[in-house]
């Protein structure tokens, strides 16, 4: 995966031909074309990024305005309202959401990637039968929409074990692994050569200390991975809070309670999209901290296999 | 093979029960968390239940009911439709795209990687708000902009014509995975492949035609495939924007009329959050996950013929 920082192009298309016969108008054509052709790439390249970057700049832009102004087609703060972010912060509920958030994530992230990293390795490294057809279990229930099974499941969580208005109708199944990473990180296992757990195996180390001891700091960026996976995915979970959390307010999440922020101030779109920066914000504070380990995870996905 | 060896059947049954132990926890969730719960479905698409009276037998009467009566079932099919020729061709054409610019940007590549990929981890709740007040036909900007230029100012999310594209739009926005799929795709096609076709004088399109796109078929193929999968996953986006744009006030158990504008935003998961939730017919709820299910089977079993790397193991 080293060559994820490195830039250089597939295409020949700019490529410096070496002339035997360095004729000096060639060369100047040549280099003629290939500042032509940086011009192109980066003038395309702006005009991409405007259109993934000016979104995030109209709703801060927004977040900052009046609530007159807002409602206005005026496109900049005037005056700038920082303290609608204090505002949406102090609504009640706010931090309610966002601890049960947190608590949400962090649970489930942490039970996800112990739960699946022994069957990713199972999986991987120990050869019995059956192994591939549970391969074929794993991956068809990773790609199974969630509302498929959704009725019994609440059945079961509000009629039988009563957790209505609970988030741990969503946190307890993450104990028993997650289809996703345990494909993943089966994926990244199958790349480390087994000399290293046979070696192990023959300094009569167990199992499962090979896997702590040897394995486990291999795979860190791996690990890294699933982790962000998983924890962006509890963030950003919409469905699974709006059935089992719904009935409880006190039990909201960011994702779920969002949607009622813009209930409670219909008309006022800049405190809207205040709420929705601070929504958004983490998760971009987490990505800048561990860019590296998720652009790999998503390579993961698609190309290793 | 009636004479194995005491020892080593001893040894095969420490391996055995090793392997039991690591896979227990998948076993247990696999079993209470999917086995168990599919079977129910199925029971239960042919039952009548509402959640306080004891279920009752009806036979194939909620499966009737789902496909002649349920005024929202075609309508949702056919918006999946939509959004699978739609929105998953655009999404994989958009992807390569912005996959080769970045191979090709020399200058700032990091800084464009990030602006690329960013909108893509905004959260779906977040980022459809976000896009429902930059779409808005009043004071959004977006509209703003068009009208400021003379180009003509859409319903987007109020236009039962424009929430599709809508949609579609934002979808495009959070392309982040399938650019960073389809970059490392690029930048793994032999270099030698390409000085080779440029000796023979092939210009950029024939390098792109038969150079590039035959090392990335398999890419495109995963990125077509996971695409319709996620389509029929397709659930808080269309929901909320629907929600949103309708004005309805968010979770004060107001009625929302699914699907807003007239049906173009519904999906079929949202029909099983209607028909389980909002009316509690449970019974017919089951129906329409099971077709969700065969939907999703289908799609995924062709991802797995096509990419058998998927299963792949060492020996």
């Amino acid at each position: 995966m080293t060559h994820m920082t490195d830039t250089t192009l597939p295409s020949g298309t700019s490529l410096p031909r070496i002339d035997r016969s360095p004729d000096p108008r060639a060369l100047k054509a040549a280099r003629r074309r290939r500042t032509l052709h940086w011009i192109g790439v980066h003038s395309l390249g702006i005009a991409a990024a405007a259109f993934f970057v000016l979104p995030f700049v109209f709703v801060v832009l927004t977040a900052l305005m009046s609530d007159n102004q807002a409602l206005t087609r005026s496109l900049w703060p005037h005056p700038f309202e920082w303290s609608n972010f204090r505002t949406v912060w102090d609504t009640p509920g706010f931090l309610t959401w966002w601890r049960n958030t947190l608590v949400y994530a962090v649970s489930g992230t942490v039970l996800t990637v112990v739960s699946s990293l022994p069957v990713a390795y199972a999986l991987a490294k120990f050869r019995f039968r059956g192994r591939n057809l549970i391969m074929v279990l794993v991956i068809s229930t990773m790609m199974l929409p969630p509302q498929v099974i959704i009725i019994p499941m609440y059945l079961f969580w509000t009629k039988q074990l009563h957790m209505d208005g609970t988030l741990w109708p969503l946190i307890i199944p993450m104990a028993f692994g997650d289809a996703f990473t345990i494909f993943l990180l089966r994926q990244f296992l199958l790349t480390i050569p087994k000399e290293y757990t046979e070696a192990a195996r023959v300094d009569g180390c167990g199992e499962l200390r090979t896997l702590l001891t040897v394995i486990v700091p291999m795979i860190r960026p791996a690990l890294a991975a699933v982790a962000l996976f998983q924890f962006f995915y509890c963030w950003n979970d919409y469905f699974g809070p709006q059935i089992y959390a719904s009935s409880n307010p006190a039990a909201w999440t960011l994702s779920y309670g969002l949607e009622s922020f813009k209930g409670a101030h219909h008309t006022n779109w800049n405190l809207t999209m205040a709420a929705t920066v601070l929504v958004m914000a983490p998760v971009i504070v987490v990505f800048f901290f561990a860019q590296k380990a998720f652009i790999e995870g998503v390579t993961l996905t698609g190309v290793k296999g | 093979m009636s004479a194995v060896h005491p020892l080593l059947r001893a040894k095969r049954r420490k391996a055995a029960l090793r392997n039991l132990a690591f896979l227990s926890p998948w076993i247990i969730g696999f079993s209470v968390f999917f086995v168990y719960p599919l079977l129910s479905t199925v029971y239960f698409s042919f039952m009548h239940y509402n959640g306080f009276n004891a279920p009752t037998w009806t036979g194939g009467k909620n499966w009737s009911y789902i496909f002649t009566q349920y005024p929202l079932f075609w309508p949702a099919l056919r918006n999946t439709l939509w959004l699978v020729v739609v929105m998953v061709t655009l999404r994989v054409i958009f992807g390569l795209g912005i996959g080769m610019l970045i191979t090709k940007i020399r200058t700032g590549a990091g800084l464009f990687r990030t602006a690329f990929y960013l909108p893509y981890l905004a959260p779906p709740v977040a980022a459809t708000m976000a896009f429902v007040f930059l779409l808005n036909p009043g004071t959004g900007p977006v509209n703003n902009i068009l009208g400021g230029i003379g180009l003509p100012t859409p319903g987007w999310f109020t236009d039962p014509h424009w929430s599709k594209p809508a949609l579609t739009t934002l979808a495009l926005w959070g392309i982040g995975d399938l650019m960073v799929i389809f970059m490392a795709a690029l930048l793994d096609v032999p270099k030698e492949q390409y000085e080779a076709a440029e000796l023979d004088g092939a210009g950029a399109w024939s390098r792109f035609r038969y150079v590039t796109l035959p090392n990335i078929s398999p890419i495109v193929m995963f990125a077509v495939v996971t695409g319709v999968i996620q389509t029929m996953q397709y659930y808080t986006q269309p929901l909320v924007a629907g929600k949103v744009a309708s004005g309805i006030i968010g979770n004060s158990g107001q009625q929302f009329e699914p699907g807003y504008p007239d049906k173009s935003t519904l999906t079929l998961p949202q029909l099983v959050y209607n028909l389980g939730f909002q009316r509690f017919d449970y019974g017919s709820a089951c129906v329409v996950a099971l077709v969700l299910f065969v939907l999703a089977m289908v799609f995924t079993a062709l991802l797995m013929r096509r990419r058998n790397g998927f299963l792949a193991a060492e020996d």
